[in-house]
């Protein structure tokens, strides 16, 4: 009994101080993992604020950017100009959205409207196919997958240049809905949709933006992950690891998506790292769901989330 | 043009609105006159609110046809009619509860704000110079409506009444030709009544807004408005001043019933 809770409770603990900078790059490592579900966690708040709206697609428009950049340098076109179409393409994408599933079903149930993006998922996800192949592609924007050592601490280049890229861009979309006027239009289209179009804030505007900028954050993470792990198909089911980060992080709250994110990514790495062994592995698999259900159980709203108030 | 602007401010010419097999306004024409302050009353269902909604874009009408400033308006949607001036509140109070009260009021003035929409996010330079001067107008708004005391308070914390005061003063901060009232005094006690009544006419005679206001209580009606007009089951059944309406026998027979005494 006691050498149980030794195993559980002492000894990763005591492995984390004999080796710290294997802790910190275990760390690292997890920190990356977790920025990319921050990103697509991140998508989902968006959307869910401005029109409350869960959209069950934002996974597959990660795969879906990566597939069309990497799709487009396949063909020979120059990485910066890919990126751009890729841009153009995931806002177009969003106008398409609005056009075709979102207008016609407005004022319509939430559930309704999720069950709307359930198609819109498998749509792209068939048409990505349809389009661009569905064999594993080698993604490379030029970032060499290169370490260096750091006061004995492996540092990898490719990972330092995304968690750099995704700092920028959250501190981007931070401004951007702070400082503009857009900003203000969004939390009050989030509170409430008559009052917003009665002041006059033009609703399809608004969701046209907030479906670009999920777009454009799709892009990023899609990057990243394509370039760590190739671009596949799978890469949509990173969609599902974005659901206990927003539950962990409150579903209304992008400072919560980021840091559930995070927590969820640092967490599962750890874990699998230091208990894994003792149940034979796999952790990092159940981590994410577990963390939900307790958070689902004892603090439904998330840890930055609005309280729950059922509006009558 | 000249003719435009001496003419009605609002016209709704025989409007009819369907819901599936229900006609919730059948043939309905009225006037709001520049400047007059119009209450529409009838029983509860006679379409006070649909006519509302119709006016403000939220819905649509099956027949006729809505005329602002002389031109045809019928069918623009709810941002394009507040773009043209037309600014309202709801019966059940629909502020940005998660706001401060001073940021509602901001919000309220967006389109008086100016600018590119988009281009704001990229140059915000021009933007924040927009937001001071459009500040103090949103201030003289809170001193007007004697709510400066709660100017920093997030607005779903508010006790009713001020929330209505707040929605009012969101309004008020868009500068609307055409103040749009669904209820502004439903659940209030007499003395919130008694503020809002003075609020209304100042607005009416300080800014010059023209108003048309839903209203249950028959004695504010009487005191404060210019103009009457009764719905019941959807069709207009009287029009005129109060204190003609007051004695019309269909009114009485309608909104107080057939047997009162």
């Amino acid at each position: 009994m006691t050498e149980i809770l030794y195993a559980v409770f002492v000894g990763p603990f005591r492995d984390m101080a004999g080796s710290p900078a294997f802790l910190i790059e275990v760390l690292l490592g997890g920190l990356f993992t977790g920025l990319m579900y921050s990103l697509v966690a991140l998508g989902f708040v968006l959307i869910f604020k401005a029109s409350g709206v869960f959209n069950f697609a934002q996974g597959v428009m990660v795969l879906f950017a990566a597939l069309t950049l990497v799709g487009l340098m396949e063909r020979g076109v120059p990485v910066v100009a890919a990126l751009v179409v890729t841009m153009a393409v995931m806002v177009a994408l969003a106008f398409l959205i609005e056009r075709i599933v979102l207008r016609p079903l407005v004022n319509q149930e939430a559930i309704i409207l999720f069950m709307a993006t359930i198609g819109l998922n498998f749509f792209l996800e068939g048409f990505g196919e349809l389009l661009w192949g569905a064999n594993v592609k080698k993604l490379d924007v030029g970032i060499p997958d290169r370490s260096f050592i750091v006061a004995g601490v492996q540092i990898n280049q490719l990972e330092m240049s995304a968690a750099a890229t995704s700092a920028v861009l959250v501190a981007v979309l931070a401004v951007f809905f702070q400082r503009t006027r857009i900003g203000r239009a969004l939390r009050a289209v989030a509170d409430d949709h008559e009052a917003a179009l009665s002041i006059g804030i033009p609703l399809k505007t608004i969701w046209l933006i907030v479906w670009s900028v999920a777009g454009l954050v799709a892009i990023v993470a899609g990057i990243m992950w394509g370039a760590k792990s190739g671009v596949q198909f799978s890469l949509s089911l990173v969609a599902l690891k974005a659901l206990p980060v927003l539950i962990l992080g409150g579903f209304t709250s992008v400072p919560g998506a980021i840091v559930g994110g995070l927590i969820v990514g640092v967490g599962e790495k750890l874990g699998e790292v230091y208990w894994g062994p003792l149940v034979g592995g796999a952790i990092e698999n159940w981590f994410a769901y577990v963390v939900a259900l307790v958070f689902l159980l004892f603090r439904p709203q998330g840890l930055f989330g609005e309280k729950i108030i059922e509006r009558v | 043009m000249t003719q435009a602007i001496a003419g009605p401010l609002l016209e709704v010419e025989r409007v009819s609105v369907r819901f599936g097999a229900l006609l919730a306004l059948s043939d309905v024409s009225l006037n709001v006159q520049r400047g007059e302050i119009l209450a529409i009353i009838g029983p509860n269902g006679a379409g006070k609110t649909t006519l509302l909604n119709v006016i403000s874009g939220f819905y649509h009408p099956y027949e006729g046809r809505i005329l602002f400033e002389g031109r045809d308006r019928t069918r623009l949607s709810p941002p394009d009619v507040a773009e043209l001036g037309v600014a309202r509140t709801f019966q059940n109070v629909a502020l940005f509860k998660g706001m401060s009260v001073l940021d509602n009021l901001m919000t309220g003035r967006l389109l008086k704000m100016g600018g590119h929409f988009l281009l704001d996010a990229v140059w915000w330079g021009p933007a924040k110079r927009q937001e001071l001067a459009n500040r103090a107008f949103v201030e003289r708004v809170i001193d007007f409506l004697e709510i400066q005391s709660i100017r920093k308070m997030p607005a779903g914390k508010l006790p009713y009444g001020l929330q209505k005061r707040v929605e009012l003063g969101r309004a008020l901060a868009a500068e609307p030709k055409l103040l749009l009232l669904d209820e502004p005094m439903a659940g209030m006690n007499v003395e919130e009544k008694e503020d809002m009544s003075r609020f209304i006419l100042d607005v009416n005679g300080e800014f010059g807004t023209t108003i048309a206001l839903i209203e249950h209580d028959m004695g504010v009606v009487m005191d404060i408005t210019d103009r009457v007009v009764v719905l019941d089951y959807g069709r207009k059944i009287a029009d005129g001043p109060p204190e003609q309406v007051r004695k019309d026998a269909a009114v009485l027979d309608a909104y107080l019933g057939a047997g009162h005494d």
